[in-house]
């Protein structure tokens, strides 16, 4: 636990030190306050609820989300550190963990700074705060996911561009299995059963009955189990593709 | 304290390393040596648990790398070949992040950075950022992360690649005082190196070894090796060549100048090289030749290795990596 927690500290610095982290949380907080006030009409709903500005969290995450994990591994690898930190006493999970979180707090951290947009609803009116803190952690769970998404393609490839694409694709793909257009369209020619299968690995599905304040343990399941996986996949590539 | 068993590395077809055994001891410094893409790197990428070997098995202080990676991880120091390192990060915080690492805290931790610090003359760039720094102190930031827990084992890529000649000598007298009390394993290309700070060294060629031995024994097997080298200040070297070649113990000479007047006399099979040496210098008295310089070759480290890996060279020709 120690080395996952100096891991974490390293690659925490690496993120502040480089301007990583500061352009992924501007342009995080000024694309969701941009996208809820001007194209959702915050304001014009007259509904005291963040609905308008968690809605756009899942298109916003798929290009921000792979920006700040793509550097995760291949980094290590154009670097040649990944020489260094696995010849270390530490074991490759320690590792995949100490940047996994390290990743996930900047991500966090991003997310706590909109917190404005929660005093503004409380000051238009009265939020049901369960909904919102509900939507916060649906919110930070989609954050994760995508993230451990980016650190299995990142794991793969010394290319930052390759990283970041492949992990916009498969994210892209998440989003897409449950988007109501998409769904709609299926239903023309798939038994709705299938289209309910395929909606059920779509993060839009998951996410849109947390953020309506419905905490089911199915959901929360289904993006914790998305980060379990692509994270023991990141393991299985480190360690069996050490060398290139 | 490291002991090697026919470890073996192959990349799909390609046979990387084929069954390499040796073993080094406490206090020992062992040189490893061969050309590029021979599997010097691959051989330490197995020892130190970077790649896991294909056969075969290696052993740091008892514990075996693939079963007991932690340990023997633990007593080991790494420094991989091109010296990689955190671009990012100030040299104080790669150092205190590796020593963290090695379970370094608190007051032993700034202890371990000091010394080491002092040890790889890093003073001056301790608050700069690696990818700020020139080659020689990014090499030496490294160098530094592999002792900083003052490791038993210590297994050195290339350690004076990128240095100056300042740097090099600071160096390679650093691992040769280290070597008094560890086990060293380090690969190079330099051979005066070798003859410098190792008390034994390994030929490698095309991923097995070709030659293991003090590097006085390794140079016995040059050709040169016995000659008697004679520089006289006066006469006609054919004359003299031709004198040598009638002593009994004389296999062949070579007129290496006419001026300075410069023989090469080489030994027979039987006959050893202090012998001939005497039987020169009787000879010298007796002609009143004036000796600038009589003596013993004791063979050449590059013609060794050039003897030895040549021919796969050409074989292989270029460089696989």
């Amino acid at each position: 636990m120690k080395s996952v927690i100096t891991i974490a500290k390293r690659e925490l610095t690496g993120y502040f030190a480089s301007p990583v982290a500061f352009v992924f949380i501007v342009i995080f907080l000024m694309l969701s306050g941009f996208f809820s006030f001007m194209v959702s009409g915050f304001f014009e709903r007259g509904q005291a609820s963040l609905e308008s500005f968690f809605a756009w969290h899942p298109w916003l995450y798929l290009f921000l989300v792979p920006a700040v994990g793509m550097r995760m591994w291949s980094e290590e690898r154009r670097l040649g550190t990944l020489e260094l930190l696995l010849t270390m006493p530490v074991t490759p999970w320690q590792a995949i963990l100490g940047k996994f979180i390290a990743a996930w707090a900047v991500v966090a951290l991003a997310l706590g700074l909109t917190f404005p947009m929660w005093l503004t609803v409380n000051y238009l009116g009265n939020p049901d705060h369960g909904v919102i803190l509900a939507g916060y952690l649906g919110s930070f769970l989609m954050g994760g996911a995508y993230l451990a998404i980016t650190a299995m393609t990142s794991a793969m490839t010394r290319n930052q561009v390759v990283a970041f694409i492949v992990s916009v694709v498969l994210s892209l793909f998440l989003i897409l299995a449950g988007y109501p257009p998409v769904t709609n369209m299926l239903v023309h020619w798939a038994s709705p059963s299938l289209v309910d299968g395929i909606a059920a690995f779509s993060v839009m599905t998951h996410f849109e009955s947390i953020q309506k304040g419905v905490l089911d343990s199915r959901d929360i399941l289904y993006f914790l189990s998305v980060i379990v996986f692509s994270l023991f996949t990141t393991g299985v590539i480190v360690r069996t593709h050490r060398a290139g | 304290m490291i002991q090697v068993r026919n470890l073996k590395k192959t990349f799909g077809p390609k046979v990387a390393v084929s069954g390499v055994s040796f073993k080094v001891e406490k206090g020992e410094v062992l040189g490893f040596l061969g050309p590029n893409g021979a599997g010097k790197s691959t051989t330490m990428r197995m020892i130190t648990g970077f790649i896991p070997p294909t056969d075969g098995e290696a052993i740091i202080g008892g514990f075996n790398i693939v079963e007991h990676p932690i340990e023997a991880k633990r007593l080991m120091g790494y420094l991989p070949e091109n010296a990689p390192s955190y671009a990012d990060m100030t040299v104080l915080g790669f150092l205190s992040f590796t020593a963290e690492l090695r379970g370094l805290s608190g007051a032993a931790q700034k202890k371990a950075v000091e010394r080491v610090v002092e040890m790889c003359f890093l003073e001056n760039v301790l608050h700069q950022s690696v990818e700020t720094l020139s080659k020689g102190y990014r090499h030496r930031t490294c160098f530094a992360q592999s002792i900083i827990h003052d490791p038993e084992v210590l297994i050195l890529d290339e350690p004076t690649d990128g240095l100056d000649p300042n740097q090099k000598h600071e160096v390679r007298t650093l691992i040769r005082k280290m070597g008094e009390t560890k086990a060293i394993i380090f690969s190079t290309h330099i051979l005066e190196e070798v003859e410098a700070v190792c008390s034994r060294a390994i030929i490698i060629d095309r991923g097995s070894i070709v030659a293991n031995g003090t590097p006085a024994e390794l140079k016995r097997r040059s050709a040169q090796a016995g000659a008697i080298t004679l520089r006289l200040g006066s006469g006609s070297a054919k004359a003299v060549a031709a004198k040598l070649d009638a002593l009994s113990g004389v296999e062949h000479t070579m007129i290496l100048s006419e001026t300075p007047l410069a023989v090469r006399a080489f030994p027979r099979k039987q006959t050893a090289s202090d012998d001939l040496a005497r039987a020169i210098s009787e000879i010298a008295m007796k002609e009143q030749w004036s000796i600038l310089e009589l003596h013993t070759e004791e063979g050449r480290l590059d013609e060794v290795f050039r003897t030895i890996t040549l021919p796969d060279t050409k074989v292989s020709g270029k460089e696989t990596k």
